[in-house]
C-alpha cells in the first residue's frame, strides 16, 4: 500500500477514538475471529500502518441476500465497517450516486488504486444470450466483472451464488449462471459461500484481509478455515439427541417439541460446512436447526440439486447408515463421522481447485 | 412527435434523451431512459429491467413442499414473502389447512418483514434522495438538538450528540475517502433541506442501520435465519414448548420475551424516529409534488394478514383489497386471481415471444420465451446497448396487466384503497398528515405521497405485530401450541392433478404465485410480482406502466445529474430480481458469450 492512504489507525484517531479503546477493539475482534492474544498485537500493528482499503462490491445475477446480511453484522456494527475500516467507494446497492456519476468511481478506482483495491462479488455473471442476462450500464455484467477483477488485490466471492452459482445455476441453468472463478483466472479469491452467508463471518473475512492484509487460509475449495472446516453436524447443540437416537418423526410431533434430531426430516447439517451451529445467526440468536427446520445445506456447491431439502440424506444411505440411525448409538455417530468424511473426500478430489497464495 | 397513451399520459421523445444505467440503491438491475424537452422537463420516460434469471423453469419437476426455498431466492431484500406466498400456493392447490398458530406466526414473520424493509428502504435506500450528506457538515449541533426535540421525545438528541457524529462525519468526509457517499449529487438545487435537518437525518440514517439488524431477530426466532428464514408447507417449523423438558429447545418463554421486547422497540422506533423524520423532510418538499404517475388512476391491492388461519377473503385480510380504475374512488372492485381474464401478462415490448404477442396469458397458462431483439431505432449494439428502442421490445420485465389495464401496487396503493374504503385505520392517518402538513388529498399522489404512505404503512405494520404476538400469548395461554397440519405432508395423499395460487403484499406491493402440481411435481410456475406491475414496459395498446408515468412532466434542475429522477423511481422500492425472475420453458442455450 503507498503511503499516500490513510491508515485505519490515523482514521480511527482522528474521529476521536482514544489509543485504548482502539486496542480493545483489536483484542474483541481478535477473539471474535477465534483468534490467540498474539493476534490482537499483530492486528493493532497492522491497522497503525495500513490505509482504509478500498472495496468494490458488484453484483450480477443475484437476491441482494448477501448485502443483506452483510449489514446485520453486530460485531463489527456495519456503520464502523463503513465508515472506519473500509472504504467502499461502490456499491450498487447503497451508493448515492447512479448512472455516468457511479461508473466514473469504478475507472477513477481501478487507475488509483490499482492492484490495491478488494473487489467483493455479489451473484454470478450469466453467459448466455451474449452476457445481456445481465446488463450493467448497457454492457454485459461479466465484461466489467472482468475489467474489475483485473486490477484488484484479491476478490471476495460472497456467497452461493459467485462461490458455485446458487439457484439460478440449479438444473437446467437456463441463463448459463457461472460462478466467478470460472471467468475470473488470474486472483486469488476468497470464497465465502452460503445463502446467504452469516454477517459476522462476512465481516470477519474483511477485516481479517483489511488488517492482516493477506488471504485467511483457505481450504482446497477456497473457503476461509477459520469459519468452514467444520459440519453443522459437528457442533449441532441437537447432536447428542442423534447419538441417542431421538428423532423428529413428523412436524410438531412430541420430539419437535422437546427438540430432538432433525436428521429424519431431512437435515442437510451432517454434510454441511457452515459456522451456523457455532457463530448462529443474527447475533447469536439461532440458526435453522435451533428454530425447529433442517439444515438445506446452503452452504454446499450445488444444493439445490441433490433432492428434495425433506428427502433424508441419501450420501449417507450408501454406507449403510439409515437403517443404523433408526436404532441407537454412539457407534452409529462414528460411521456416520466416517461415511460423511469418505464422501466429502471424494468430493473434494474431484475438484481441481487451486490454492490462492498468499498475497500482501 | 407527441402521441397520448390510451391511459392518459402525453409521450413525447424528440427532446434530448438522457440515459441512467446503473439505477442504484435498488434490489437488482435497472435501466432508466428519458426524453427531456428544452425546458429539461421529462416528456417521454422508457424503465428497462436488465437482469433475467429464471427460477420458474427451475422449479418445473421439483418437489412442491421445496417450492418456498427456490422462490424466497428471488429476493433477499423482501425475504420471506416469497416463499410465505409459494406455501400459500401450494396449500391451495392441495387443500390444507393450517393450524391457527401458523397463521399468526406467519403473520408476525411478514409483519416484522414490512417493518424492516420499509425503515431500511427509507433510510439506506432513499434518504440520499432528500438528504444532502455534506449540508450536514454545516449544521448548528445546538440547533439540530431543538428541531429533534421540538418533533419527537426520541432520547438520542442532545446537542453533544449530534456534535460527536458530525465531527465523525466531518473526519470521514475531509479523508478524502467518501466511500458509498462518493460522487453524490451533493449540493443539487433539488435538496430543500435546511443543514440541521440534514444532521439529524444522517444522526438516524445511522442509528436504522443499527436497529434493523435488531428487528429481524424475529424472522431468525422463528425461522431460524435471517436473510431467508425457514417455512413449511402445512404450518410452520417452530414448535412451541412452554414447559417442562425439552422446552430449552423450541419456541418457550425467553423466546416469546425477546419477540415482544423488540416489538416494542420496533413501535418505538416507527413513532418516535422514522414518522417525525417523514413529517419534517416532507413539510420542506410539500412544494415538490411531481411523480404521481398511475397512483391517482389505477392502483391494486391483493390484501394480506389474515385474521384467521385459511381464510384469505377480503373480510379476513387486515391489509386492503381490491382495484380502483380512472381515479374512480367511489369504487373499489373485487378480484378472482384465478379468473383467467383478470390477471394476465404481455411480452410485446418485453424480450419474450409469444405465439399472438397481440394477447395477454393468465399466469396458470404462461409461457416464457426469451427473444432477446433490439428495435431500429436502438442506439449501439447488442452488447453495448446506448439507447433504447421503445416502439420495440426493451424490457426483461413482462407487462402485467388486470383485465387489460396498467396498475400502480404498493404502500401508496393499499393506503388509496383503505382510505377509498373508508376504513379508518387507514384513513384517519393520512388525514393527520394532510392536515398536519396542510396539503390537499391529492398531495397524495405523488412521489412523496408513495414515501409517507410507506411510513405510515410501517407503523401500522408495528401494531399489528403487537397485537398478533399478544393473540399468540393468548393462544398458547388457553392451551393450544399447534404449529403444523402434516395430514396431507406425504406426496402419496395428493390429487394426481391440483393447481392453485398464493398471495401477499409484498412490502413493495401485490405478489402472486401461481403453480400447477402434477404426480407430485411442480409441473408449472408462475410469479407475478410487485415491480413487474410498476417497472413494466409498454403493452400492446401503449398503456404505460407506473414507473413510466411517474417520470413524465418532472423538471430537472440539471439532466447531467438525474437526481430528481432516482428520487422518484426510489419511493416504488423497486425490486428488480423479482420483477424479472421469469424463465424460459425449455432453457436452451442462447449464444454464448467468450469466456476469455
Amino acid at each position: 500500500m503507498s503511503a499516500d492512504l490513510e491508515t485505519f489507525y490515523e482514521v480511527i484517531r482522528r474521529q476521536g477514538i482514544t489509543r485504548r479503546s482502539f486496542t480493545k477493539f483489536c483484542s474483541l475482534t481478535a477473539a471474535s475471529l477465534g483468534l490467540g492474544a498474539g493476534a490482537a498485537t499483530e492486528m493493532a500493528q497492522a491497522l497503525e500502518t495500513k490505509p482504509r482499503v478500498p472495496v468494490i462490491w458488484m453484483h450480477g445475477l443475484e437476491c441482494t441476500c448477501c448485502s443483506e446480511s452483510f449489514i446485520r453484522s453486530a460485531h463489527p456494527l456495519v456503520k464502523d465497517v463503513i465508515l472506519s475500516m473500509i472504504s467502499l467507494d461502490y456499491d450498487d446497492t447503497i451508493m448515492a450516486a447512479a448512472g455516468h456519476q457511479a461508473e466514473a468511481i469504478l475507472q477513477e478506482t481501478r487507475e488509483k488504486y490499482k492492484g490495491k483495491y478488494i473487489l467483493a462479488v455479489e451473484g454470478n455473471p450469466p453467459l448466455n444470450e451474449g452476457g445481456m442476462f445481465c446488463i450493467d450500464g448497457g454492457r454485459p455484467f461479466v465484461e466489467k466483472l472482468k475489467e474489475m477483477a483485473e486490477d484488484a488485490f484479491a476478490v471476495i466471492a460472497w456467497g452461493a451464488c459467485a462461490s458455485w452459482g446458487c439457484v439460478q445455476a440449479a438444473k437446467p441453468n437456463p441463463t448459463q449462471a457461472t460462478p466467478i472463478d470460472k471467468v475470473i483466472k488470474n486472483k486469488p479469491i476468497i470464497k465465502v459461500p452460503g445463502c446467504p452467508p452469516i454477517a459476522e463471518v462476512m465481516t470477519g473475512v474483511v477485516t481479517y484481509v483489511t488488517t492482516f492484509g493477506k488471504l485467511p487460509e483457505l481450504d482446497r475449495q477456497g473457503r476461509p478455515k477459520m469459519f468452514y472446516s467444520q459440519r453443522i453436524h459437528d457442533k449441532c447443540y441437537r447432536r447428542p439427541h442423534f447419538d441417542a437416537g431421538q428423532f423428529v418423526e413428523e412436524w410438531d410431533d412430541e420430539g419437535a417439541k422437546k427438540g430432538h434430531c432433525l436428521y429424519k426430516m431431512g437435515c442437510k447439517g451432517p454434510t454441511t460446512y457452515n459456522a451456523c451451529s457455532t457463530v448462529r445467526w443474527n447475533g447469536g440468536v439461532s440458526f435453522p436447526i435451533q428454530s425447529g427446520h433442517g439444515c438445506i445445506g446452503c452452504s454446499e456447491e450445488g444444493f439445490w440439486d441433490k433432492g428434495s431439502f425433506y428427502d433424508r440424506l441419501t450420501g449417507i444411505n450408501v454406507f449403510g447408515i439409515e437403517a443404523n440411525a433408526d436404532k441407537v448409538g454412539a457407534t452409529v455417530a462414528g460411521v456416520v463421522a466416517a461415511g460423511v468424511a469418505a464422501h466429502a473426500a471424494v468430493t473434494a478430489v474431484k475438484r481441481i481447485v487451486k490454492k490462492p497464495e498468499n498475497v500482501g | 412527435m407527441g402521441i397520448q397513451t390510451p391511459n392518459g399520459f402525453n409521450l413525447d421523445n424528440s427532446g434530448k434523451r438522457i440515459v441512467v444505467d446503473p439505477v442504484t440503491r435498488i434490489e437488482g438491475h435497472m435501466r432508466v431512459e428519458v426524453n427531456v424537452d428544452k425546458d429539461n422537463v421529462i416528456r417521454n420516460a422508457v424503465s428497462t429491467g436488465t437482469m433475467w434469471r429464471g427460477i420458474e423453469v427451475i422449479l418445473k419437476g421439483r418437489d412442491p413442499r421445496d417450492a418456498w426455498a427456490f422462490t424466497e431466492r428471488i429476493c433477499g431484500v423482501c425475504t420471506g414473502t416469497h416463499a410465505l406466498t409459494s406455501v400459500r400456493a401450494v396449500e391451495n392447490a392441495l387443500d390444507i389447512k393450517i393450524p391457527e398458530n401458523a397463521n399468526t406466526i406467519r403473520n408476525i414473520m411478514q409483519l416484522t418483514l414490512q417493518v424492516h424493509d420499509h425503515v431500511v428502504h427509507f433510510y439506506h435506500l432513499h434518504a440520499l434522495d432528500w438528504v444532502d450528506v455534506v449540508s450536514a457538515l454545516s449544521a448548528d449541533p445546538k440547533a439540530t438538538s431543538a428541531l429533534a426535540q421540538s418533533i419527537s421525545s426520541w432520547p438520542l438528541s442532545s446537542p453533544g450528540y449530534f456534535k460527536d457524529l458530525q465531527t465523525r462525519l466531518k473526519k470521514f468526509v475531509e479523508s478524502g475517502q467518501l466511500g458509498p457517499f462518493k460522487n453524490g449529487y451533493w449540493g443539487h438545487p433539488a435538496y430543500k433541506l435546511p443543514p440541521e435537518a440534514n444532521l439529524m437525518a444522517v444522526a438516524h440514517y445511522l442509528e436504522a442501520l443499527d436497529f434493523q439488524k435488531d428487528m429481524v431477530k424475529i424472522h431468525t426466532i422463528y425461522g431460524g435465519k435471517n436473510p431467508h428464514p425457514n417455512w413449511l408447507v402445512g404450518g410452520v417449523p417452530c414448535s412451541i414448548n412452554v414447559d417442562g423438558v425439552g422446552a430449552v429447545g423450541a419456541i418457550n418463554m425467553e423466546r416469546l420475551n425477546l419477540v415482544s421486547s423488540i416489538i416494542d422497540r420496533m413501535v418505538e422506533f416507527t413513532e418516535q424516529v422514522y414518522l417525525p423524520d417523514l413529517q419534517a423532510i416532507a413539510s420542506f418538499y410539500k412544494d415538490w409534488l411531481y411523480g404521481g404517475g398511475l397512483s391517482s388512476k389505477s392502483v391494486m391491492s391483493y390484501g394480506d394478514i389474515p385474521e384467521h388461519a385459511n381464510d384469505y377473503t377480503a373480510a379476513s385480510l387486515k391489509m386492503p383489497r381490491g382495484v380502483i380504475l380512472n381515479g374512480n374512488l367511489a369504487e373499489v372492485l373485487p378480484i378472482d386471481l384465478a379468473d383467467p381474464n383478470q390477471v394476465q401478462e404481455f411480452v410485446t415490448h418485453s424480450w419474450y415471444k409469444y405465439p399472438d404477442e397481440t394477447k395477454g396469458l393468465h399466469p396458470w397458462d404462461g409461457v416464457t420465451e426469451p427473444n432477446y431483439v433490439l428495435g431500429p431505432k436502438a442506439k449501439g449494439t447488442k452488447t453495448n446497448i446506448e439507447a433504447l428502442d421503445e416502439e420495440a421490445k426493451y424490457s426483461w420485465i413482462k407487462s402485467p396487466r388486470w383485465k387489460g389495464n396498467a396498475v400502480e401496487v404498493g404502500p401508496l396503493a393499499r393506503y388509496i384503497i383503505g382510505y377509498a374504503q373508508k376504513k379508518p385505520e387507514f384513513k384517519e392517518p393520512v388525514d393527520k398528515l394532510l392536515t398536519d402538513l396542510g396539503v390537499p388529498v391529492t398531495a397524495l399522489f405523488s412521489t412523496l405521497g408513495r414515501t409517507a404512505a410507506r411510513a405510515l404503512e410501517c407503523q401500522w405494520a408495528a401494531r399489528q405485530l403487537r397485537y398478533f404476538q399478544d393473540k399468540l400469548m393468548a393462544s398458547i395461554k388457553a392451551g393450544d401450541t399447534a404449529t403444523a397440519n402434516v395430514d396431507k405432508w406425504k406426496p402419496e395423499t395428493w390429487p394426481k392433478e391440483v393447481k392453485g395460487v398464493g398471495f401477499t403484499e409484498a412490502p413493495r406491493g401485490a405478489l402472486g404465485h401461481w403453480i400447477k402440481i402434477k404426480d407430485g411435481k411442480i409441473d408449472n410456475y408462475q410469479a407475478v410480482v410487485p415491480t413487474t406491475w410498476n417497472g413494466s414496459p409498454r403493452d400492446p395498446k401503449g398503456g404505460i406502466g407506473a414507473f413510466e408515468a411517474s417520470l413524465l412532466d418532472t423538471p430537472m434542475a440539471d439532466p447531467n445529474q438525474p437526481l430528481e429522477i432516482i428520487r422518484t423511481l426510489h419511493s416504488f422500492d423497486p425490486c428488480l430480481a423479482c420483477s424479472t425472475h421469469v424463465i424460459s420453458e425449455d432453457g436452451q442455450e442462447m449464444a454464448k458469450v467468450t469466456v476469455r
